[in-house]
C-alpha cells in the first residue's frame, strides 16, 4: 500500500478506522438480511466498497463539528456515534426510530448532541446548509468545521454550485467529500462531468482540493485531517475528490447490468477493508485472534440492536397528522451558544463605515435615506391624485430620483473601470 | 381608517408616528437585530446598497459585516445558509431582491425548510421577505404574487400585510416565530402608504384576520394592496347603501377560519379580492371552506375578483386591464349584494 498508509497513527486509531469500517459493512449486511426478509420498508442503498471514504472522512472530524449524511454514509453517522438500531428502525420505518416514522434511511439528525443534519432526498442541497451551519458557527464563535458529501451526479446540481461559491465568498469553515463512484444510478461519471478529476471543480470557487485513493482508508483519514485542520485555521472550504467505485446497483433493485465486468473485477480486488487487513496485519496491528474478536463483538452488537428494532412498533397512524410547527415546547429548545463577547457583534463595536474599499479607486457612498431612489414602485407625480384603476390614493411620496446623482454615481463607476 | 383594535391604521394621523410601509419594514428589522444578536439579514445587495428598496438602509452602518451579509446571487444558497445558520441558534432574514426570484429557492423552501419541523424536529426559524406584487410597471418577472405555490406548502408560515402597522408589528413576530415564515412585501405599498406605528415595541399575531370596516350586506376579503382597493370599492358602495364588511386576511397561511366565519355567518355572503391569479388564488380555497363550514349561511355564490390568469403584463394599459381594480370590486360587490 502506499506511503500514506505509514504516516503516525496511534494504534488505537488504526484499529477505530477498522472497527468502524467494520461495522459498517455488517450495518448494511444485515439491512440487507432485513431487505430481503421484507423488514424494510422503502429502498436500501449500499456503500459496499465505499466504507473507506464515509469512516475516514468523519473519523478527521470532532465531536463538536457538524455532518450532514447522504445515503451512502451509514459509516459516518456510526462514527459520529449513532447506534446502529437507530439506522436500522429507521429503514424499518418504526416509531422508535429518530424521525419515528416520519422519514426513512440515513434521513435524521441531531441537533442537540451528535451535530447531524438530515439530509433530504434532494442532492446537492446540503452543500448551502452546512455552509450556514459553518458560518453560523463561526458568528458565534465556535471552533468548528462542517462536513458534507456528494457523489460525482450529484456534483452537477445548480446548488452544488451556489452552495460551494458562496461558502467560497464566506471562507466557510467546510469540507466537502465528492465521492465519485464512477456511476450515477446508471450514467457513468463522463455522461455527468467532462472532467478527469472532479476535483478540478474547485478551481471555479478559488478554493482548495485534493484527490484521493477512496478505497485506502488511511489516506482518506490523512487528507480529510489536513483538510479538517486548514478549513478550521480559516483557509476556506476545501473540496476533496475520493476516487471509487460503486459496488453494487443503485439500490437493492438495481443489478447495474450496465457496469462492464472487468471495471467491476478491477475494484472488487480493490476492497478497502481486505486492503486494510493486510496492511493491519503487515504492520503487526492484527492478527487472526484480534480479527475473531472483532466478528464475536459485532455479532453481539448487531444481533441485540437488530431485535430491539424488530420489537419496535410501526408508528400509530394518527401521528401521521401534527408537528407541522414547532410550538415552542414540543421540539429542541433553539438556543444559540455564545463562544465569543456577544458585544463583538452589537453595537457600537459592530458599526461600520458603509463602503467598499477597492484598492487604488476613491470609496462608494451610501445613498439617501427616505429620499433615496428604490428600483421600482416610486410613486411618480401623476399619481398624487386618486388613480384611475382604483389604487389608494398616495400619500407618501418624498421625492422623485434625483437624476444627476444617479448619473454621476454611474459615471464614477466608468471610470474605475 | 381605523382598524377594529384601534390600532391600525391606514392613512389618517391619530398621534403616533407616521411611516411608510417600507419604513415600517426596516424600522422592524432594525429593532429586531439591536434587540437579538441572533437576528441577521443576508442577501443580495442587502449591506452598502441599503438593498434595491432601501428597506435595509442603514443596517450595515449600525450592525456590521457578519450580520448584514451581501450574498451572491444563489437563492437557494441564501435560503440554505439561512437555515443551517438557523440549526445553530440563528434567526437569519433573508432578502429576495424581488420576490420573484423566490421560486429559484423553490426546493429548498419547498423540502428542505418546510419539512424539517415534521420530520425530525428541526424547526427552521427563519424568515424570507421580498417585494411582491404588480401595478409598478415591473413586468412579468418582478410583479409577481407567488405566495399560493408557498401557501400549499404545510410548514410554512405566509404573511402579506398591508399596512405599515401590520408590516412592522408581523414581521417581527416573523422573526421571533420558531418557524420559517415568508414575508411579503407589495412594492406598490412601499411608498404610497403611510400609517401610524406605536413608539414602543410590538408585535402583530400571525394567524390573525382583521376586520377593517364593519357591514352586513357582504363579507370583503382580501390582502397587500387590493385590500386598499377593496376599501376604496366599500366606499363607494355605502354611497348606494351597501355595507359591506372588509377584512384584511394578513396571513394566508395559516388561514384565521374563524373571523372569516364569523363575518360571513352574518352577511351571508362572501366576495374575495386578490391580485393573485384566479385558478389555485386563495379564493379558491376560501370557497371550499365556506362549502364546507358554512354552506347553510351562504345566500349567494362565492364571488372572486382576481388578476387573469396570465403572467403579469408589461404595457401600462395591459397592466391595468389584468389587474383587479376598485370598479372591479364595486361591480362585483353590487351583483353579489342582489341574492
Ligand atoms: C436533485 C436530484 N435529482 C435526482 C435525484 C434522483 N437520484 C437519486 S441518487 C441519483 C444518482 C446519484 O448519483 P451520485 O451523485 O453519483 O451518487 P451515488 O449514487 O453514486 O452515490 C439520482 C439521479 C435526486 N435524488 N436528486
Ligand atoms: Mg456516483
Amino acid at each position: 500500500m502506499a506511503k500514506e498508509m505509514s504516516r503516525e497513527l496511534t494504534r488505537q486509531q488504526y484499529l477505530d478506522l477498522y472497527y468502524y469500517m467494520r461495522l459498517n459493512r455488517a450495518v448494511e449486511e444485515n439491512m440487507v438480511k432485513l431487505f430481503r426478509q421484507n423488514k424494510i420498508v422503502g429502498g436500501l442503498y449500499s456503500s459496499l466498497g465505499q466504507e473507506a471514504i464515509s469512516v475516514g472522512t468523519c473519523y478527521a472530524l470532532e465531536k463538536k463539528d457538524w455532518i450532514a449524511p447522504m445515503i451512502r454514509n451509514i459509516g459516518a453517522l456510526l462514527v459520529k456515534g449513532v447506534p446502529p438500531r437507530d439506522i436500522f428502525m429507521q429503514h424499518m420505518a418504526k416509531y422508535d426510530s429518530p424521525t419515528k416514522g416520519r422519514d426513512g434511511t440515513s434521513h435524521f439528525g441531531d441537533l442537540d448532541n451528535l451535530h447531524i443534519v438530515s439530509p433530504i432526498s434532494m442532492l446537492g442541497d446540503l452543500i448551502p446548509v452546512m455552509t450556514g451551519i459553518a458560518i453560523g458557527a463561526r458568528y458565534l464563535g465556535q471552533k468548528v468545521v462542517a462536513m458534507t458529501w456528494i457523489g460525482d451526479g450529484g456534483s452537477s446540481t445548480g446548488v452544488f454550485h451556489e452552495g460551494l461559491n458562496f461558502a467560497a465568498t464566506q471562507k466557510a469553515p467546510f469540507v466537502l467529500i465528492l465521492e465519485n463512484n464512477l456511476w450515477a444510478y446508471s450514467t457513468p461519471v463522463r455522461r455527468q462531468v467532462p472532467l478527469e478529476n472532479l476535483a478540478d471543480r474547485a478551481k471555479a470557487y478559488g478554493i482548495d482540493s485534493y484527490i484521493v485513493d477512496g478505497n485506502n482508508v488511511v489516506a482518506v483519514y490523512n487528507t480529510a485531517r489536513e483538510a479538517v485542520e486548514r478549513a478550521s485555521a480559516g483557509e476556506g472550504p476545501i473540496l476533496i475528490e475520493a476516487k471509487t467505485f460503486r459496488r453494487l446497483g443503485h439500490a437493492q433493485h438495481d443489478p447495474a447490468e450496465y457496469v462492464p465486468k472487468e471495471m467491476r473485477a478491477y475494484w472488487e480486488a480493490r476492497d478497502p477493508i481486505a486492503l486494510y487487513e493486510k496492511f493491519l496485519t503487515a504492520e503487526k496491528l492484527l492478527d487472526a485472534a484480534g480479527k475473531k474478536e472483532i466478528d464475536k463483538k459485532l455479532d453481539t452488537l448487531l444481533t441485540a440492536e437488530r431485535e430491539f428494532a424488530e420489537n419496535s412498533p410501526l408508528p400509530p397512524p394518527e401521528f401521521a397528522e401534527g408537528g407541522i410547527y414547532c410550538t415552542g415546547d414540543d421540539c429542541h429548545k433553539i438556543r444559540a451558544k455564545w463562544e465569543r463577547p456577544i458585544a463583538e457583534v452589537t453595537p457600537p463595536k459592530s458599526s461600520v463605515t458603509p463602503v467598499w474599499t477597492v484598492p487604488g479607486f476613491g470609496s462608494g457612498k451610501g445613498s439617501g435615506g427616505a429620499a433615496a431612489p428604490i428600483h421600482f414602485g416610486d410613486a411618480p407625480a401623476a399619481m398624487e391624485k386618486p388613480s384611475e384603476n382604483g389604487r389608494p390614493a398616495k400619500t407618501a411620496t418624498k421625492g422623485t430620483p434625483k437624476k444627476a446623482k444617479a448619473m454621476s454615481a454611474s459615471a464614477s463607476r466608468k471610470t474605475r473601470r | 381608517m381605523a382598524g377594529r383594535n384601534g390600532t391600525a391604521t391606514i392613512g389618517a394621523a391619530t398621534g403616533g408616528a407616521q411611516i411608510t410601509f417600507l419604513e415600517a419594514i426596516r424600522q422592524a428589522m432594525f429593532e429586531e437585530m439591536e434587540r437579538d444578536p441572533t437576528v441577521l439579514l443576508m442577501g443580495e445587495d442587502v449591506g452598502v446598497y441599503g438593498g434595491a428598496f432601501k428597506t435595509s438602509e442603514g443596517l450595515l452602518e449600525r450592525f456590521g459585516w457578519e450580520r448584514v451579509i451581501d450574498t451572491p446571487i444563489s437563492e437557494s444558497a441564501i435560503i440554505g445558509a439561512a437555515c443551517g445558520m438557523s440549526y445553530v441558534g440563528l434567526r437569519p432574514i433573508c432578502e429576495m431582491q424581488f420576490i420573484d426570484f423566490i421560486v429559484c429557492a423553490f426546493n429548498q423552501i419547498t423540502n428542505f425548510v418546510a419539512k424539517g419541523h415534521y420530520l425530525w424536529n428541526a424547526p427552521a426559524p427563519i424568515v424570507i421577505r421580498g417585494p411582491s406584487g404588480g401595478g409598478v410597471h415591473g413586468g412579468p418577472f418582478h410583479s409577481a404574487n407567488p405566495e399560493m405555490y408557498f401557501v400549499h406548502t404545510p410548514g410554512l408560515k405566509v404573511i402579506y400585510p398591508s399596512t405599515p402597522y401590520d408590516a412592522k408589528g408581523l414581521l417581527k413576530a416573523a422573526v421571533r416565530d420558531n418557524n420559517p415564515v415568508l414575508f411579503f412585501e407589495h412594492k406598490f405599498l412601499y411608498r404610497r402608504i403611510k400609517g401610524e406605528v406605536p413608539a414602543d415595541d410590538y408585535t402583530v399575531p400571525i394567524g390573525k384576520a382583521e376586520v377593517r370596516r364593519e357591514g352586513k350586506h357582504l363579507t370583503i376579503l382580501s390582502y397587500a394592496a387590493m385590500m386598499h382597493t377593496s376599501l376604496e370599492a366599500a366606499d363607494a358602495l355605502a354611497q348606494e347603501g351597501i355595507e359591506a364588511e372588509v377584512i384584511d386576511l394578513r396571513t394566508l397561511l395559516p388561514l384565521d377560519e374563524e373571523t372569516i366565519l364569523n363575518s360571513v355567518k352574518n352577511t351571508n355572503k362572501c366576495l374575495v379580492v386578490h391580485e393573485d391569479t384566479k385558478t389555485g388564488g386563495i379564493a379558491g380555497e376560501i370557497a371550499a371552506i365556506l362549502f364546507e363550514k358554512a354552506f347553510q349561511d351562504l345566500d349567494g355564490p362565492l364571488v372572486r375578483v382576481t388578476a387573469l390568469d396570465t403572467p403579469v403584463p408589461y404595457a401600462p394599459t395591459l397592466e391595468e386591464y389584468f389587474l383587479p381594480n376598485a370598479k372591479k370590486v364595486f361591480a362585483a360587490a353590487k351583483e353579489l349584494a342582489r341574492y
